[in-house]
């Protein structure tokens, strides 16, 4: 039952793409679709596959982790008296709980691994898939580390934004080139099925526990934060790629002489 | 001796998807066990739950492959071959546009707004102005996002390097951070985030990347590459420009 509904509502979400697709192809290029069946056998299998996902999700991952992001955040488990004011610290396994959980949706999200599946097959094999999206998961888990933090000390969302997208343009400037683009595409992809509903959880559940902070103001920020620091890894793996080949050459050459 | 070729094949892909949920699985049993330390609830229907989403994670990835980017690179194709700047950019603003517009994370994020700017007392608590400030926000989010696969699409054409125009994005947000009411910065940043769906993203880097590919002179890496960076750049900027026109 669940399941038909899911399948339905993903149905919705793919109807436009499907009649700005179909309007193109008949309207505007005035030609079939080459490959035509496997085309649509494979839309089949994406709305299929998402609709599995999806209930899988709302099964498995979310209630839990819903359960333990509220349970993490309890006066009672953190040892204190709620009245009492909290240091910043005794929330440690907020921000472990947080990197972690970060780390590990972002492994398995559908839209990165559509990115990266594209990034190695563009680049060559120089960007692995597995490289990319380990990249992009640890980007995350310190974004949502921090982002935990900045709920928990309350301070503004503003400051951590700017000096992120600092560094974001300080290392724009050390980057090769061609890496650029994709780099600032990871930091799109990562929210979207898993991520976003899991970490809006964390957020809201955070903001409520936590004396002192309002769910309304505090409670957002946090999708901010882990489309934002995959960047900044993302660039940095890019710089390490290419001083590593570098260094490489350098040794080739030498072995030459 | 084909259907056996075919299990052996259907296997491998559900192992490799397996081994993408390994890390969620080790993370939420170690939390249980050790930290929390409580019983887990519901067990049956949990690990009922994880087949499902490595079968799901199997057949999307599947189908990428053989759907989503082949029809998003002939596409592209065709519409390169065709010639007509006209008829590309009207391609791109609707796919952006109608892809945003029914995505459920804006829907469900549009509506929670409504409530808590009605709630700080910044819009009429009445249901209709609610509703109107809701859809409102979702057509800024869809226009922004249309827009920006247009933006993209020329950088492809014309090869700007894209820094160039990120960074300057980032200034303007920066500035109007600086004058658009408090209450809605928050919701603006976030509204990057989750504009750009799961189906979306496979469609707008198939689109991209092909684009990149056929016009001479683009690298499919440098330049095929960063839609998806547009896409979630503009919504911030459009959505604190929603913010100070309506309060």
């Amino acid at each position: 039952m669940d399941f038909v509904l899911v399948l339905l509502s993903t149905l919705r979400d793919v109807l436009p793409i499907l009649i700005v697709i179909i309007f193109f192809q008949i309207v505007v290029l005035k030609q079939s679709i080459p490959h035509l069946k496997k085309v649509i056998f494979g839309g089949v299998l994406v709305v299929f596959g998402l609709a599995f996902f999806l209930v899988g999700l709302e099964k498995a991952l979310f209630p839990v982790g819903k359960i333990m992001a509220t349970q993490l955040s309890d006066p009672a488990f953190i040892g204190i008296s709620s009245g009492e004011p909290s240091k910043w610290w005794s929330y440690y396994w907020i921000y472990i709980f947080a990197a972690l959980i970060g780390f590990s949706t972002t492994i398995a999200e559908p839209s990165l691994i559509a990115v990266a599946i594209k990034a190695d097959e563009v680049s060559a094999g120089t960007i692995s898939q597995k490289g990319l999206r380990v990249t992009v998961a640890l980007g995350v888990a310190f974004a949502l580390a921090l982002g935990t933090f900045r709920i928990v000390t309350g301070t503004s969302l503003f400051i951590y934004i700017m000096v992120g997208y600092l560094i974001v343009i300080v290392q724009t400037f050390f980057t090769p080139k061609r890496l650029i683009a994709l780099a600032y595409d990871s930091g799109g992809v990562t929210t979207s099925t898993v991520t976003v509903p899991l970490v809006a959880a964390l957020g809201l559940g955070l903001s409520s526990t936590v004396p002192g902070r309002n769910p309304s103001i505090d409670g957002f920020g946090l999708i901010a934060f882990a489309s934002l620091f995959p960047i900044i890894t993302v660039l940095g793996y890019a710089q390490f790629m290419e001083l590593k080949s570098r260094l490489l050459n350098i040794k080739i050459n030498k072995d030459a002489v | 001796m084909r259907y056996k070729q075919f299990i052996l094949a259907v296997l491998q892909k559900l192992k490799l998807a397996l081994m993408d949920m390994i890390p969620i699985i080790v993370v939420v049993v170690f939390f249980q066990l050790v930290v929390i330390q409580k019983p887990f609830p519901q067990i049956g229907e949990v690990i009922f739950g994880f087949l499902f989403v490595i079968v799901g994670l199997m057949l999307f990835v599947e189908g990428l492959k053989i759907g989503l980017f082949p029809i998003g690179e002939s596409m592209a194709f065709a519409l390169a071959k065709k010639g007509s700047l006209m008829w590309l950019m009207i391609f791109s603003f609707v796919l952006g546009f109608s892809t945003t517009i029914a995505e459920p994370a804006l829907i469900a994020v549009a509506k929670e707004a409504s409530i808590i700017t009605s709630g700080a007392g910044l819009i009429e608590s009445s249901q209709k102005t609610m509703d109107f400030y809701a859809l409102g926000l979702r057509l800024t989010v869809a226009f922004s996002v249309g827009l920006a696969i247009v933006i993209g699409v020329l950088r492809i054409l014309k090869g700007w390097p894209l820094y160039y125009l990120i960074i300057g994005g980032y200034i303007l947000v920066m500035l109007m951070t600086i004058i658009a009411p408090k209450e809605i910065i928050g919701l603006a940043y976030d509204a990057g985030g989750v504009t750009t769906s799961t189906i979306t993203v496979p469609l707008v880097t198939a689109l991209g990347v092909g684009l990149a590919t056929v016009i001479k002179g683009r690298s499919p890496l440098t330049d095929g590459f960063g839609l998806i960076a547009f896409a979630s750049l503009l919504p911030m900027i459009f959505v604190m420009a929603y913010g100070l026109f309506w309060f």
